[in-house]
């Protein structure tokens, strides 16, 4: 055992048997960040923050509500919101923050294919951040389902449903997944459990795991430079702060990302007290009814681009059912961002706008996630199918042509 | 500035998302109606005539309290709520608010012909009838002079509760009125008013959040002008009446309105002070690596 001195104060006392002063270099104060950076790359501190917020909101939510199809929705919706103290505002804080934390991942996630923060050995970075998408979508879903509402049991009904389309085991998958042949008592216990047991679990595993992703490949920059770390981390040591390339996480960047912070939380808590609807849609306040069926269905806002690409392709072609061709895009859709980094054939990383083609493709990759988000919502009748049927075949053209539209752009540069 | 011209664009695409799910979804599935109406003006009513309540007092008491109890001008109920309801179908309103919350034009063509009124024909086919009968056949006067009456006799004031119960509470409940006690229970027991409206009314208590006020003021004033052929009587409620209700449905379904307005300038005034403190930080942070 080693030889232990004694401490004349209770960090020293740490330091000794925790090495502190080494761990935190590592972490805190030589962990080195780009210089040349924009308030983009402050979501990833916003997104620990609102996940914070969502854990600590649900911790005392979970105090008072009731996973039983009898008492669910009175529960949230008398216990919670009308007789706990401030019940309300942690209903309101965390249904809030379940909507607003997608808004930061999809600005996070698109921040990082603009600035191709994605390939050439950030690989990892991309595959684990997706699968944060995946697990914080299933804990949206399953979470969703809690207060029991209308909107709860119709879109457990039709989500779940969904897995009846996979061949050979899709309809005994659903009664595993139900526990029942219904979406019933059984269904909401068990989404219970996942929502507040396994799936937070499991993000917090990948959050660590997408943190310490970031430490070999290192934070991606505004012009994709490539930066000798070793080399500016001692220039910034050495009291050439200026001209260094690198800034320490402790406390440059993080004093930028807190000031991000400040006004990313005046907009959510707006949000959690005066315009808290579009979170919490109004249909969810009439308690779950199997036998009346809502004049109009439609996900959370984070899932009606997936959902129009499912509910696009309405009719049968070449004898294939439009549900069968709608399940397998929205398949496609749910997966090929994890393929983003092979898809990308351009041999350097760049900034879209130093990348012609590539930039072209980023927009309308924009508008038409755009186009899909409104029309997975509006009714699919007369010109919106349409409209929604050619938005979610574009989705799939743009991830088809995305090899030839990358290697142009390598052509041109004269690669 | 770069930053800002960033900014601007994602502020931009989540501004287009945010119209484009929210407003517009909406106004495109709930098609616009139009404003209500609390004069009644398409109802055969009054037509200017001006009632004698003395006359109508005995024109009431002689034609109404068969069924109806007047709590107030000492005609109790004959039976109670269950048995009324069995009777019935549903229970009848006591008569001794009706001149107050119901608009006189409203009230009259009620009486003449109460499904009409109601714009519940649809209801009543096929040898079905309202348990009210037609009053049709007496004289336009004697109409008036028993509307005259029940506003004699209707109070100045009321509770919004009160407005809600009389106005409302025959058929719905609205149960986180009175959690505990269970007083807030519809009146007309759950097997009779199944059979006599086609389905058990809903439960009020959370329909200020999932309706909204607007929608609640322009179902309640006509049922049918969101939801054709629904078994929902339009009960002639006056502006004021009906503002009481939705008023206690707030109360009731989002009784912490007023905490929650006041508790939000107080976080937001924090947070500037604590985005001000940290771009302060910030800046001085950043002061030496620029």
């Amino acid at each position: 055992m080693a030889k232990f001195e004694k401490a004349n104060s209770v960090g020293e006392w740490l330091d000794q048997r925790l090495n502190t002063t080494a761990l935190n270099k590592v972490m805190m104060t030589e962990y080195w960040i780009p210089k040349n950076i924009n308030f983009l790359w402050a979501m990833g501190v916003l997104l620990a923050t609102t996940f914070g917020i969502l854990v600590i909101s649900g911790l005392f939510l979970m105090m008072y509500y009731k996973p039983d199809v009898n008492l669910a929705f009175d529960s949230v919706n008398y216990t919670i919101m009308q007789e706990v103290a401030y019940g309300w505002l942690f209903r309101h804080m965390h249904g809030v923050a379940a909507s607003v934390v997608f808004l930061i991942i999809y600005i996070h996630m698109f921040t990082g294919i603009y600035y191709g923060s994605y390939k050439q050995g950030r690989e990892m970075i991309w595959i684990s951040g997706m699968l944060l998408f995946m697990t914080f979508s299933a804990a949206g879903f399953s979470g969703y389902m809690l207060p029991w509402g209308q909107m709860s049991y119709w879109a457990a009904m039709v989500i779940t449903n969904l897995f009846g389309g996979i061949p050979f085991i899709g309809p005994d998958l659903v009664v595993w997944i139900r526990g029942d042949f219904n979406v019933a008592d059984a269904t909401l216990t068990r989404f219970f459990m996942l929502h507040v047991f396994l799936l937070p679990i499991t993000i917090m595993g990948i959050i660590g795991l997408h943190f310490y992703t970031l430490r070999i490949p290192h934070v991606n920059n505004q012009d994709s430079d490539e930066i000798d770390f070793d080399a500016e981390a001692e220039k910034y040591l050495a009291g050439n702060k200026k001209e260094s390339k690198v800034i320490p996480f402790w406390p440059i960047f993080i004093s930028k990302d807190l000031a991000v912070l400040g006004i990313f939380l005046l907009f959510y808590f707006y949000l959690v007290f005066f315009h808290y609807n579009f979170a919490m849609d109004p249909v969810n306040f009439d308690p779950a009814d199997n036998m009346v069926t809502p004049p109009h269905i439609y996900p959370e806002w984070y899932f009606l681009w997936s959902y129009e690409v499912l509910r696009g392709f309405f009719f049968d072609i070449a004898g294939v059912k439009a549900f069968d061709i709608g399940l397998a895009a929205f398949g496609f859709a749910n997966a090929i961002f994890l393929l983003l980094p092979w898809l990308d054939r351009d041999t350097r990383i760049l900034p879209a706008h130093k990348r012609p083609a590539f930039f072209v493709w980023f927009w309308i990759l924009m508008v038409d996630l755009l186009v899909l988000t409104v029309y997975g919502k509006l009714p699919p009748t007369g010109a919106n199918a349409w409209v929604g049927f050619f938005a979610a075949v574009a989705f799939i053209l743009l991830f088809v042509l995305l090899p030839i539209i990358t290697k142009i752009d390598a052509k041109k540069r004269g690669e | 500035m770069k930053e800002l011209k960033i900014l601007a664009v994602v502020v931009l695409f989540t501004i287009a998302t945010y119209i484009g799910v929210e407003p517009y979804a909406h106004s495109q599935m709930h098609p616009h109606v139009e404003e209500p109406d609390y004069t009644f003006k398409d109802v055969d009513g009054l037509n200017g005539l001006q009632g004698n309540a003395e006359n109508g007092a005995i024109l009431v008491q002689s034609n109404c309290t068969a069924c109806h109890s007047i709590d107030k001008a000492g005609f109790p109920p004959v039976m109670d709520d269950a048995s009324a309801a069995a009777a019935y179908g549903v229970v009848p309103p006591d008569l001794s608010t009706s001149g107050k919350l119901y608009n006189a034009d409203y009230l009259a063509a009620f009486i003449k012909d109460p499904a009409a009124a109601s714009k519940v024909g649809h209801k009543f086919v096929d040898g079905r009838v309202h348990p009210m009968p037609q009053y049709n056949w007496m004289q336009p006067q004697e109409i008036a002079d028993m509307v005259a009456y029940l506003q004699s006799i209707a109070p100045d004031e009321m509770t919004n509760k009160e407005v809600f119960v009389d106005a409302c509470q025959r058929c719905h409940a609205i149960k986180y009125g009175d959690m505990q006690g269970g007083s807030m229970a519809a009146k007309t027991p759950v097997e009779n008013i199944k059979a006599y409206m086609g389905k058990i009314p809903p439960d009020l208590s959370q329909y200020i959040r999932s309706r909204g006020k607007n929608y609640l003021h322009e179902f309640i004033n006509d049922p049918q002008k969101h939801l054709e052929g629904t078994a929902m009587p339009r009960v002639g409620l006056t502006e004021e009446a009906e503002t009481q209700v939705i008023a206690y449905m707030e109360e009731v379904g989002d009784s912490k309105k007023a905490e929650r307005e006041a508790l939000g300038p107080k976080f937001l005034i924090y947070l500037v002070i604590f985005a001000i403190f940290a771009w302060l930080w910030k800046a001085s942070k950043w002061r030496d690596v620029h």
